[in-house]
């Protein structure tokens, strides 16, 4: 008889209200605004699912009891939780994620100019920066380390990071990495124009780069993976599966295993990954207020990313007598193509002539080498 | 009268084609649109004149240094 009574609205409490209202803002920004919707939909769902009373779909057993929230160290015993378990706190979803990137990633623009490199590792300067801010506000190292990496703007790598080290911020700090990502166009423009001047935004780049053989292409996947390997150990994980996938890409044979991990693989992940991160933002566990300092520090992350790529931009063209468009520093932050785009329209706005698409693609993917290197800084410091 | 030979900075295929021969453009303008990499690009006049010369058709495949358009001013 007791299941009669167990309706579900009789046990909403205000905090689930004011997360069906954030699942629902979350759907209507993929849906209508078509902000991220691979992500924000599954993710806005699962949190709408979640927060309805009694679903049982996180239910976790610690000793002996059922749980509504997923509790780390418990025993999964809902459908979405033994995922979560067994997906993502085992780190399988976010590293066969980067195999996917792998797989869609072309390295082309980085290898035809090596020098954006160093602009893609700039970038992550951020990430340090806000994990000295998160310090100074009190976090432990490794919930610091979880909030700086949100500035890679780089959702599996953040994912992962934080499942290691502060595994109670999952939630908060997947949805900051990739809200922000969704942002990019929104966040990072006035970050770029205060570092800049018109004059700069509208230096011209030939559009024109030196083409890159297939040999080159094949080579670096494999040179990639060993030299960052030896330097960084513990970004083996992420690194691996991303010159994993590239070189599946690239090698010229693997093109039906290249196409499965960049489309078909991918897909399932992200919905897997998407439905495990909505459903993660229960009340409990996600509105309170370290959750929310998260999503503060989020911002301060990603803006001061955006800050030292532009930066180091700047001083490179000091030294140099062919000069770059500052703004490519700001597509350093890994947001693929997001913040490269950004670039472009920017770029095109300043001087009509502009093109600069693939000049920022070259800090764009040399961001994703930085954030999960960083990542693997982090693991090596505090893991 | 100067004429500016505008060229396609990225690889891509053409979405549309917004002016005509003739066509008047402001600096700025939108010439045509180019999708590359799965976005859509648009390719924009650098001067402001009249096109002289345009000769792409929806669905074409343009490589870089192609032709996009001759602009007098």
């Amino acid at each position: 008889m007791s299941g009669f009574f167990e309706l579900g609205f009789l046990n909403l409490t205000w905090g689930s209200i004011v997360m069906l209202i954030i699942g629902g803002a979350l759907l209507y920004l993929g849906i209508a605004k078509k902000m991220e919707p691979l992500l924000l939909v599954p993710i806005g769902f699962g949190i709408i699912l979640v927060n309805l009373p009694l679903g049982g779909l996180m239910a976790t057993i610690v000793q002996g009891n059922v749980t509504e929230a997923y509790v780390v160290g418990g025993e999964p015993a809902g459908v979405v939780s033994r995922i979560f378990a067994y997906g993502l706190a085992w780190e399988i979803i976010p590293v066969f994620i980067f195999l996917g990137l792998g797989a869609m990633t072309d390295f082309g623009p980085l290898i035809a100019n090596p020098k954006t490199l160093i602009l893609g590792a700039g970038a992550q300067f951020g990430v340090y920066f806000a994990f000295f801010i998160a310090l100074l506000l009190g976090f432990s190292i490794a919930e610091a380390c979880s909030i700086g990496i949100i500035g890679g703007a780089d959702g599996p790598t953040t994912i992962y990071l934080t499942n290691r080290l502060a595994p109670n911020f999952i939630g908060a700090t997947a949805v900051a990495a990739y809200t922000y990502m969704a942002l990019v166009p929104i966040i990072q423009p006035p970050v770029i124009k205060l570092l800049t001047t018109k004059k700069e935004r509208a230096i011209y780049m030939k559009p024109q780069m030196r083409a890159v053989s297939k040999r080159e292409k094949i080579f670096f996947p494999i040179a990639a993976a060993t030299i960052i390997i030896l330097l960084v150990p513990k970004s083996a994980p992420l690194i691996g599966m991303f010159m994993f996938g590239n070189l599946l890409k690239e090698s010229g044979v693997t093109d039906r295993l290249a196409d499965t991990a960049a489309n078909a693989f991918m897909n399932v992940l992200t919905i897997l990954l998407g439905l495990c991160v909505g459903c993660f933002m229960s009340a409990d566990s996600f509105l309170n207020a370290d959750s929310l300092m998260v999503f503060g520090l989020g911002v301060v992350a990603f803006a001061s990313s955006t800050a030292f790529g532009v930066s180091l931009a700047k001083l490179m063209n000091l030294f140099s007598k062919e000069k770059i468009n500052p703004m490519i520093g700001a597509a350093g932050v890994s947001a693929v193509p997001m913040s490269a785009r950004v670039v472009q329209r920017m770029g095109q706005e300043a001087n009509p002539r502009n093109f600069l698409l693939m000049h920022a693609m070259g800090p764009n993917v040399a961001g994703v080498i930085g954030t999960a290197t960083a990542a693997g800084i982090f693991l090596g410091m505090v893991g | 009268m100067a004429q500016e030979n505008v060229e396609f900075p990225i690889t891509g295929k053409i979405t549309s084609v917004n002016v005509k021969e003739g066509s008047k453009v402001a600096e700025g303008d939108t010439l045509c649109m180019l999708e590359s990499m799965k976005m859509e690009n648009p390719i924009l006049a650098p001067v402001a004149g009249t096109v002289a010369k345009i000769e792409l058709s929806v669905g074409q495949v343009a490589e870089v240094g192609d032709q996009v358009a001759i602009i007098e001013y």
